[in-house]
């Protein structure tokens, strides 16, 4: 490294301080605020809308911080049904996302390399329309008199219309369209590498097409599909959009319930309460992930 | 190596392709619909067209949903280079770690979370809520996506262009924006689009941040769903669907150009 000198020192110093300052600023600090929130009581954290920090009492206030909030979240098992119930629709979900995912990646994969780059150009596309767009799209076609159920009266499969909007199959549907490029890309970006001596090796050697597909194919493809079911089922926990849209009254997701806290009880406290919660929810699958990840790679010969 | 698709696989990218573009395609069709009805088809008309453009509130969130994108896109990518350049030339500063954590986060975080963070943010430092606060939300989010997709391009990045100018002479600043930006810039554009459309798009933050005096169109949207269904809307998602293809298809004509130009200059 060459000497430089002061005033070029500290030209050069702000090129991380800005954006270092700014996520400083409008990152971590409200994200203390949350944390902050979610150890005080309801009446200090007064809502609507007021001023909550007090910055001329700061001891008075750490004297108050307690974790009445998680008590509640523990002690009302709503809490944990609706984590519950996210975990569960999240994590089916991504293993539907992995049964439609696969063959496309599969199929893309295989594709002619000319075609490819318009392939993933196809699947990425989608994803640049709005989302709210397309899910909105989905009730036009999932609702009673919707054209699904148009199309199957039609055809005559089914007498009577089927109810799949406000339900949780039209949520899985909705989470399955939402998030497809997430598990397809990943998914593809491996596949698209990998060696096909290695079938063709397999298949002269008498192994059938099935068994070389499952011995080969797949633990050759296991980090994107790592990498995809993360991809999908960390924002999945959380969503908000697809199961208010798409789901019933009954369909019980953490995000919505966080939502409702918020906008609908305006309960501050609870609501910061169930953010943090659902934070460690999502941290901990990704340290697992980081884990798996830097062991795979200890392994590596 | 050229590869022959098998029957299965031409089957899973049709009806892929099929799940992927029906819904879009049946909105567009039935935004010309001249039925009040979504599903049923009452001869073609652009009545919703002539509506939406009379739809005062419509038309004003398009537009505030607009200025909010440009300008928090233009922040981030501007914030989002400078931390991936301090990622990628700086060595170990003091906080790295902090630094990286924090760049990472908000693409991990929840968007509720992001939402209500900055909400209660914005109410402890007295800002009323409104376009500053979702443009700054925006920023925040997207400069991240920025950061890595800049990133990834500066780790590939030939360093002795850099050494040469240098040693010809070039003060710093000089060598970065005569070598170094020109180098990145697709990196650059992409990370911009990215922001972008992340803005445009966006309704969880957006929601949280908004106030009486903004309104974004994805909120707009969203309100008008759930009041029930209006072919207004349709049309409104018709014509973002025609910008953002007219987007993409331009941004792949330039991205095409410019490799074709590039390997020119290699030959």
């Amino acid at each position: 490294m060459m000497a430089r000198s002061l005033p070029k020192k500290l030209a050069s110093s702000l090129v991380p301080a800005v954006p270092y300052l700014w996520l400083g600023l409008f990152f971590l600090l409200p994200f203390l605020i949350v944390l902050k929130i979610s150890l005080s009581d309801p009446a200090v954290a007064q809502p609507p809308y007021k001023p909550v920090f007090d910055w001329s009492d700061l001891i008075g206030f750490f004297g108050q911080l307690d974790l009445e909030n998680f008590e509640v979240l523990t002690s009302d098992d709503l809490y944990l049904r609706a984590t519950l119930s996210s975990v569960r629709i999240a994590a089916i979900s991504t293993v539907l996302l992995l049964l439609v995912g696969f063959p496309i990646a599969y199929a893309m994969a295989r594709a002619p390399e000319r075609h490819r780059s318009l392939l993933v150009a196809l699947v990425i596309l989608p994803f640049w329309t709005s989302f709210l767009i397309r899910i909105y799209a989905w009730i036009a076609i999932l609702k009673p008199e919707g054209l699904l159920n148009q199309a199957l009266m039609g055809i005559g499969l089914i007498a009577e219309p089927l109810t799949i909007l406000n339900t949780e199959t039209a949520v899985f549907i909705g989470i399955v369209y939402a998030y497809l490029p997430f598990m397809v890309l990943p998914l593809y970006a491996i596949l698209e590498k990998m060696d096909d001596t290695l079938i063709e090796a397999a298949l002269d050697l008498g192994c059938p097409p099935w068994r070389a597909f499952w011995t080969i194919t797949v633990p050759l493809a296991m980090p994107g599909v790592i990498a995809g079911s993360l991809l999908c089922f960390i924002p999945a926990v959380g969503e908000f959009v697809i199961p208010d849209l798409l789901g019933g009254s009954e369909t019980l997701m953490i995000g919505r319930q966080l939502w409702s806290e918020f906008f609908s009880n305006r309960d501050w406290p609870l609501a910061s309460a169930v953010a943090i919660l659902l934070l460690i929810i999502l941290v901990v699958p990704i340290v697992v992930y980081r884990d798996v990840e830097a062991r795979r790679l200890e392994t590596r010969p | 190596m050229n590869r022959r698709l098998s029957l299965f696989n031409v089957t899973a990218l049709v009806l892929g392709f099929a799940f992927l573009y029906l819904p879009i395609l049946l909105l567009i069709v039935f935004s010309f619909n001249s039925s009040r009805l979504v599903t049923v088809w009452g001869g073609f008309s652009t009545q919703w067209y002539v509506a939406l453009f009379r739809n005062e509130a419509l038309m004003e969130a398009a537009w505030v949903t607009l200025r909010i994108a440009l300008l928090s896109a233009s922040l981030s990518t501007v914030l989002g280079t400078l931390a991936a350049l301090a990622l990628t030339r700086y060595g170990r500063f003091t906080g790295r770690t902090l630094f990286t954590g924090m760049v990472y986060a908000p693409m991990v975080m929840p968007e509720v979370i992001t939402g209500l963070s900055l909400l209660l943010f914005f109410v402890a430092i007295g800002l009323d809520r409104g376009f500053w606060t979702i443009t700054l939300a925006h920023t925040t989010l997207t400069m991240c996506f920025v950061t890595v997709v800049v990133q990834a391009r500066l780790m590939n990045f030939d360093r002795s262009l850099e050494e040469a100018a240098m040693d010809l002479g070039a003060p710093p600043l000089r060598t970065f924006f005569s070598v170094t930006l020109p180098l990145i810039a697709p990196s650059i554009v992409a990370g911009f689009l990215l922001a972008f459309t992340l803005s445009m798009d966006d309704l969880v933050v957006a929601s949280f941040n908004a106030g009486p005096g903004a309104t974004t169109l994805p909120i707009k949207i969203y309100s008008q769903v759930r009041l029930g269904l209006s072919p207004e809307v349709n049309a409104a998602s018709a014509i973002l669907i025609g910008i953002v293809a007219v987007g993409v298809a331009t941004a792949t004509l330039l991205t095409k150009r410019s490799a074709l130009r590039s390997r020119r200059k290699a030959h």
